[in-house]
């Protein structure tokens, strides 16, 4: 069973982050990285740029829309993703709990629709 | 109802429930479960008059809903894999084909690690699962482990049945697409998972508890329901006290249910309620319960709530009731669920034990925190102290305060009338009517 793990937080904060916090949160990642694919859960995942960097993308009557910014605006915004396989849907809260940001931002777990 | 009627009647109530439960697990996929389940009674209702009522009905049922999903998964061409699948899997140590199963309870051990055998108990916890919501988790339960249909459902919660319905899909689509897995679960998470379950067989009885006299017989008959669930909690998870802690709580409220409300629908101070008419069986049973519970040394808040119901349904009349046991025990309450409604019952309680000046200190404390702003028991214990403490002008004051706050109309008759009583009469004591531990 596939699962997408959304990372929200508060991307502010995340700026507002003093070196030393930015690398303990990078060596959290990185354990937590080691760990899942040792247990052979972990199949990608990726940091994503803020959301100043986003562009939304809509097509409406054959035009190409285009927008600066994320398609809603939240206190939390996605900042990263994994893709995990897990037994089932404890497996994948019990791995969603161990990212860092479970600690102070909020994990959107959601079963992959397999076509 | 004649004989065979009856019959089906009580396999209905006594195997709904644990039949169905081992299908899912069979099938895998809880609407066939479900299908294959009501025609296995339909089919009893058809066979067992010419038949005869089989030895063991949970056995025949349980084989017949089988036959029931394999048909029902050959018709379909996708399922026809699934079929071979259902029909291969005889469940470890289930013996129903020769009808010699669906004894089930307690230590049969059908081949779970877990070493809890009965598929109900994997059923209550997927039907508890906390990535449900709670609505649901309650609604699930009462369809699946006690076979309430989904209009009696919607009833007995007082809403729309296509709410009710969508309600009940949507929970278990999720429980589907999401791979919520159909287990005990492990031992890391059973603390949690059991707290669940018992969470929402309570919910179920105090649904009903709060359903007065003369309303809607399927919400009154949620308290039945619910301790039918702490019965078989308590059944299947032997070794957990806090399971033996609600069943003793639930009996115990429920013993006193008949003298709760008078002809008006108001709430009876648990002072004034008619002792004599409280069910003295049911009271023994529940403390028999809870003094097997606090035997294991493991004492939770169920056990605690229990102890505090069992103290007024033995005391035998108000004056005799030990509050200073009640304020110990709400104290002990306090530590496993800090909350301010505790602290304000254990106030009432020390009022009771060591009179009014020495709960109202208490009382102040949980104002000056703020922690109950706009809950109207606050203000009218307040008042009732105040009242005792034969401060008038104050009490009348805080009786004003509960009245603006109170919610429904018997409690605001109730505070109107102790209102008016300030402005009349010299106070007399009627201390315990202010206790408010959830439950009058």
């Amino acid at each position: 069973m596939r699962y997408l793990l959304l990372i929200a937080n508060d991307e502010s904060a995340l700026a507002a982050m003093s070196p030393q916090e930015g690398q303990e949160m990078m060596a959290g990642y990185a354990a937590f990285g080691e760990e899942m694919t040792a247990r052979g859960v972990l199949q990608d995942g990726n940091r994503l740029r803020p959301t100043t960097d986003a562009t939304t993308v809509q097509v409406r009557n054959g035009e190409v829309l285009t927008a600066d910014g994320p398609f809603a605006e939240t206190k939390e915004q996605i900042g990263g993703y994994y893709v995990v396989e897990c037994q089932d849907l404890d497996e994948a809260i019990e791995v969603a709990s161990k990212l860092p940001h479970a600690a102070n931002g909020t994990i959107e777990v959601r079963p992959i629709w397999e076509m | 109802m004649d004989g065979v009627e009856a019959a089906v009647a009580r396999a209905f109530r006594e195997e709904w429930g644990r039949v169905l439960a081992t299908l899912i697990r069979t099938t895998g996929d809880w609407d066939l479960a479900e299908e294959s389940v009501q025609d296995a009674f339909a089919r009893a209702l058809e066979r067992w008059p010419a038949d005869g009522v089989p030895r063991n009905p949970g056995a025949w049922l349980t084989t017949t809903a089988r036959n029931r999903a394999v048909d029902r998964l050959r018709r379909d061409a996708v399922g026809a894999a699934k079929a071979e699948e259902a029909a291969m899997t005889a469940p470890v140590g289930d013996a129903a084909e020769d009808g010699d199963d669906g004894d089930g309870d307690g230590g049969d051990p059908r081949g779970d690690p877990s070493g809890i055998g009965d598929d109900r108990l994997r059923l209550i916890f997927t039907c508890c699962h906390p990535a449900l919501a709670l609505d649901a988790r309650v609604a699930l339960t009462l369809r699946t482990l006690c076979g309430l249909t989904t209009p009696e459902i919607a009833r007995a919660f007082l809403v729309p049945e296509a709410t009710m319905a969508q309600r009940l899909v949507r929970a278990k689509r999720k429980i589907r697409h999401a791979a919520i897995p159909y287990r005990v679960p492990p031992a890391h998470l059973l603390p949690e998972r059991t707290a669940s379950v018992l969470a929402v067989v309570y919910l179920l009885f105090n649904e009903g508890y709060a359903a007065t006299a003369g309303a809607d017989l399927v919400r009154t008959g949620l308290c039945a329901e619910a301790i039918r669930l702490a019965r078989t909690l308590a059944q299947l998870m032997p070794d957990e006290p806090e399971a033996l802690g609600l069943l003793a709580l639930v009996l115990l409220h429920d013993a006193r249910r008949a003298t709760r409300v008078d002809g008006a629908g108001d709430l009876i101070p648990l002072a004034d309620q008619d002792r004599s008419r409280w069910d003295r069986a049911g009271i023994d049973e529940g403390v028999a319960v809870l003094d097997a519970a606090l035997r294991r040394g493991e004492p939770g808040p169920y056990q605690v709530q229990a102890a505090v119901a069992a103290c007024h349904a033995t005391a035998p009349d108000a004056a005799a009731t030990d509050w200073a046991e009640i304020a110990q025990l709400y104290r002990q309450l306090a530590r496993f669920v800090p909350s301010a409604v505790v602290e304000l019952n254990r106030a009432v309680a020390v009022a009771m034990a060591d009179g009014p000046g020495a709960g109202l200190a208490l009382v102040e404390r949980l104002e000056a925190s703020g922690a109950l702003a706009g809950y109207h028991l606050l203000p009218a214990t307040r008042a009732d102290l105040l009242r005792r403490l034969d401060r008038r002008p104050e009490a009348a004051d805080a009786y004003r305060q509960a009245l603006a706050l109170a919610a429904t109309d018997a409690e605001r008759r109730y505070l109107g009338r102790r209102l008016e009583e300030m402005a009349l009469e010299p106070s007399a004591p009627s201390p315990s009517s202010v206790h408010n531990s959830g439950r009058s």
